[in-house]
């Protein structure tokens, strides 16, 4: 059985998703969905101690050599990364059920669950694989189904946003796909592994160059780094509450490690950052995303779309720690990851709380909702802090790992705009507070109060993790930096 | 019990006071009961610390390591005792005195006030016993935030904008200066614990050495150095309570407490005075000092004379630590604990007089002396410790700074003590006068302020005085603090 654990990895909720389909009632098609959100975590965590354990794991799909068929390839970085996604699915499963019935029309209920597993288990694959092209299948896997939940949306401007999102995503497979294509021409394989071992010979070759450019802007489009990340935050703002916490969370997190692995693993630090100037490249791209996302996020009516573009910017620090190309500059980008995962579900959930009992999602629409949802509320502003960066925090920890990084290669500069920017966070952050706290709840607000303990629970586990990992940063921080080092090591 | 389980105590009353207090929102005198067994039990744990550092040990307690480099330990040495001691000493009268004022002015919301209070005792704790610079700036942020909704507790437009310059403010500057700082002395001296004779030494450049105290000193923008003092001001707009326990002690105090540690502890004073590139630091203070004093002489508002009159005080400390010198540091220690408890009687009073006879004005306050007597003998004995007549506490602090200028030769120095001492009485000694020389309009009737507010301002003049002629305690300690300015043993 556990030698099996990588396939189950995404099997189980592939076929969640086929059983909530078949059962077409919205009841047990949340219970299926909350038996497979609470095995994935359950298989991640045996698959990472493996690895603890033992090294690398090779799985070889349906027993064919990885030279000719699909190798299943988990170490510690992308152990963690499934640890990350299935863990926050499972705390987002019974906080969908009240959530999903509210927003999405009942005889769409059970396809709703439907797509948010086949998402799952697409996302899961992306990390799993060591194949590129078994990569992209899941991509799209993960990306259809992500349209499909976006569009089921109440607002009609989540069909456009949906629209939006699958022409982009698109563009962003395809280049993928033609960046995999040249890499395989030049290789004559598709596994990463045997791509790391043979690109050596070809790297300065100009299809090679092609490849690493169509591949590294594809992923860029996924991963919303700016300015490709036109899509985001409508997709963000009107999906439905349980699809905006789980595309928020995990969708641009798996596409950062994949960007990573075929940065780091497969064509090598060496040749994508000291041969070709992809840090300066990715430097001023990610800073503009710092910097431009949350001046636009301080501007923003609607609350939901305010933490989409805080999430372009917070993704802005993550592509800034791996482009640095250190060990503490990519522990500091995965760490942050991580932390960015548990800080913006929480947010997104304790929003989807707010909507779930006010309906409504502006800033008017909300004003003084904290006297009427203090705890939900609370559980936000906790988040809040941990995503300005406050110390005893998650996001302290991430911001301290970039700082030393930008320092410790003598970038003064780059530390001081990291610290900089965090300002605009406590800008956009305190509109939010003195919003949600100071002024007098009218209208809808003035009715609202606290969740169900089964929504207002997995908000508060949330929004403690962002406190309690950063305190305990042995499973972020320190698998973060095993990580980095394993990636900066190369794939063998 | 052990010296550690004292430390760990001192963090834990405080935090379980304000996890106790919202259990008992609906019953006021309960919620008030605990605040002030909380307060009283702060002080004793902190007393019984006190005899060990006195007797030259340093307790410590190692929690836990975050990530390399970032260790949440604490170490009490003498300045964080003293510090510690005045803090927690000082909350047992300023509870007492909240529970009359908040009761007589019907305030709203009393309960977060009460818990947000608490909190803000543990965070100074925290900042008290760190034993490293990043526990220091933890504990330094929980006092930030926790502190902040007492600055809007009014919840007005105009405590509304306090607030946020406040957050903007002080938490700006310790993330855009102070933590870079941390970053900086980590890479560079690989550890942020704080050691006899500093850990900078002949690690950094000279040059760095003078840029990175600036880092230090402005991050630390609780010390309200000038240019970033205007959060003190605005910051009056909290309930009295408030101003004088967090914004003349605990608040600013963790400010320049900060900067003084930093300057003996991870600088090195003789590195810094070998160095001679932190000497711009005497004349940052110097001007401050007198800026503010002169400003304080334009206000009308008592309490925002007595914020810039704070400002101004603050930066005493500063210039203390400027010196580099042993005595100078005696010095900046002993102005920590005597501005402390004579600003608090200062504030106190002014609190008292709001409430007792409506007067927020100064140039309302002719003849209050009849009305309100004890209330003015004690604002009395606070001003004149301001301007450092003894015998008053605020003397002594001042003398020692002073003596250090002159030997020393800093001519600077000695001109802005001299200046500011007259600027002080100029602005205090009118207030006195009005109060007992002129007299107001109308029958002058006895109408103090309810007796959980006289009795602590009381106290705390006297203590004001008594401070002079036993000033053994907080000596002391300073003494010690001055001689941990030596590369100690390792360890």
């Amino acid at each position: 059985m556990s030698e099996h654990l990588p396939a189950l990895q995404v099997v189980v909720p592939l076929l969640g998703a086929v059983l909530a389909a078949l059962v077409r009632r919205p009841g047990p098609a949340w219970l299926i969905t909350v038996v497979v959100s609470f095995a994935t975590p359950v298989i991640a965590a045996m698959l990472l101690v493996q690895v603890l354990d033992g090294g690398v794991i090779s799985y070889h799909l349906g027993g064919w050599d990885p030279s000719v068929g699909i190798e299943y390839r988990v170490d510690v970085v992308n152990a963690l990364v499934l640890l990350l996604v299935s863990s926050v699915a499972a705390v987002i499963a019974p906080f969908a059920r009240l959530s999903v019935l509210s927003e999405v029309p009942d005889d769409r209920v059970a396809w709703f669950y439907s797509m948010y597993l086949i998402s799952l288990a697409g996302l899961l694959g992306i990390a799993i694989t060591g194949d590129a092209f078994n990569a992209f299948v899941f991509l799209e896997v993960s990306s259809l189904s992500s349209y499909a939940l976006i569009a089921m949306g109440r607002d009609r401007r989540a069909l456009v946003a949906a629209y939006q999102y699958l022409i982009m995503g698109t563009i962003g497979a395809s280049f993928y796909v033609i960046g995999v294509g040249l890499i395989y021409t030049m290789t004559g394989t598709l596994n990463l592994g045997l791509i790391a071992e043979r690109i050596g010979d070809v790297e300065s070759t100009r299809p090679v160059l092609v490849a690493l450019a169509f591949i590294v802007v594809g992923i860029s489009l996924k991963l919303a780094l700016f300015p490709l990340h036109v899509w985001l935050p409508n997709a963000y703002a009107y999906a439905p509450s349980v699809a905006t916490v789980f595309l928020a969370a995990t969708a641009t997190k798996v596409a950062i490690y994949l960007f990573a692995r075929f940065v780091f693993s497969v064509f090598g630090a060496g040749f994508v950052f000291a041969d070709l100037p992809v840090t300066e490249i990715l430097v001023v791209l990610s800073v503009a995303a710092i910097f431009g996302a949350s001046t636009v996020a301080i501007f923003q009516s609607d609350v939901k779309r305010m933490f989409a573009y805080s999430s372009v910017g917070q993704v802005g620090y993550i592509t800034l720690g791996l482009s640095l190309a250190t060990v503490t500059g990519l522990t500091g980008g995965l760490v942050h990851l991580v932390n960015h995962a548990m800080i913006k579900a929480a947010i997104f959930m304790g929003l989807g709380a707010v909507f779930y009992r006010v309906g409504k999602i502006e800033f008017d629409d909300i004003a003084g909702v904290g006297r009427r949802m203090p705890i939900t509320m609370s559980a936000v502003v906790i988040a809040c802090l941990s995503l300005v960066g406050v110390p005893g925090t998650a996001g302290f920890v991430s911001k301290w790992y970039l700082i030393v990084a930008a320092i410790e290669v003598g970038w003064w500069w780059l530390g001081l705009l990291i610290v900089l920017s965090s300002m605009l966070t406590v800008i956009y952050v305190g509109r939010f507070f003195e919003c949600v706290w100071f002024r007098e709840p009218a209208g809808e607000v003035a009715r609202a109060g606290e969740p169900p303990l089964e929504m207002l629970v997995p908000i508060c586990i949330l929004a403690a993790a962002t406190v309690y990992f950063g305190i305990d940063t042995e499973l972020t921080a320190g698998m973060a930096e095993r990580a980095a080092v394993a990636l900066l090591q190369g794939v063998r | 019990m052990t010296p550690a389980t004292l430390i760990l105590l001192a963090l834990v009353i405080p935090t379980v006071v304000a996890v106790l207090l919202p259990l008992f929102a609906g019953r006021p005198n309960v919620r008030e009961a605990v605040t002030l067994i909380g307060a009283v039990a702060l002080f004793a744990v902190v007393l019984m610390l006190l005899p060990v550092v006195l007797a030259g040990g340093r307790p410590e307690l190692d929690v836990w390591t975050v990530v390399p480099g970032l260790k949440i330990a604490f170490s009490v040495e003498p300045l964080g005792m003293l510090f510690a001691l005045i803090a927690s000493g000082l909350w047992i009268a300023n509870s007492v005195y909240s529970i009359g004022y908040m009761r007589a002015e019907k305030a709203h919301r009393q309960t977060l006030f009460y818990v947000c209070f608490a909190i803000a005792l543990a965070g100074t704790m925290g900042v008290a016993l760190a034993g490293n610079l990043f526990t220091l700036f933890l504990f330094y942020e929980v006092l930030t935030i926790s502190t902040y909704p007492l600055v809007t507790h009014r919840g007005t437009e105009e405590a509304r904008n306090a607030g946020r310059l406040y957050l903007l403010m002080l938490l700006g500057a310790s993330t855009i200066l102070l933590l870079p700082a941390l970053g900086w002395t980590w890479v560079a001296a690989e550890t942020l614990d704080f050691r006899p004779g500093g850990i900078l030494g002949g690690v950094v450049s000279n040059t760095a050495l003078g840029l990175m105290l600036g880092l230090y000193v402005f991050g630390t923008a609780k010390a309200a150095v000038m240019p970033l003092h205007f959060w003190l001001p605005a910051a009056m707009v909290a309930p009295t309570p408030v101003s004088a326990l967090l914004h003349a002690v605990a608040v600013v105090k963790a400010g320049v407490f900060t900067i003084l540690k930093v300057t003996v502890y991870t600088f090195g004073i003789e590195t810094l005075a070998e160095a001679g590139t932190g000497d711009w630091l005497v004349y940052v203070a110097g001007i401050t000092i007198v800026v503010a004093s002169a400003i304080a002489l334009r206000q009308d508002n008592l309490k925002r004379r007595l914020a810039y009159s704070t400002v101004s005080q603050l930066s005493y400390v500063v210039l203390g630590a400027a010196l580099f010198t042993p005595l100078a540091i005696v010095g900046a220690a002993m102005h920590i604990a005597a501005h402390a408890v004579s600003k608090i009687t200062l504030f106190f009073s002014a609190g008292s007089l709001h409430t007792g006879t409506h007067v927020d004005n100064i140039s309302e306050m002719d003849g209050i002396g009849g009305k309100q007597p004890w209330t003015m003998a004690a604002f009395t004995v606070g001003a004149l410790s301001m301007i450092g007549v003894p015998p008053t506490a605020g003397f002594l602090g001042k003398w020692f700074i002073l003596m250090a200028a002159v030997a020393i030769g800093q001519w600077f120095a000695v001109g802005v003590i001299v200046i500011s001492t007259m600027l002080n009485a100029s602005y205090f000694l009118p207030i006195v006068y009005r109060a007992y020389r002129r007299t107001g309009e109308g029958r002058v009737t006895l109408s103090e302020a309810p007796w959980p507010m006289v009795l602590p301002l009381v106290v705390t003049a006297a203590i004001t005085v008594l401070l002079f002629a036993w000033p053994d305690v907080p000596y002391r300690l300073a003494e010690m603090l001055s001689q941990s300015v030596a590369v100690g043993p390792p360890g």
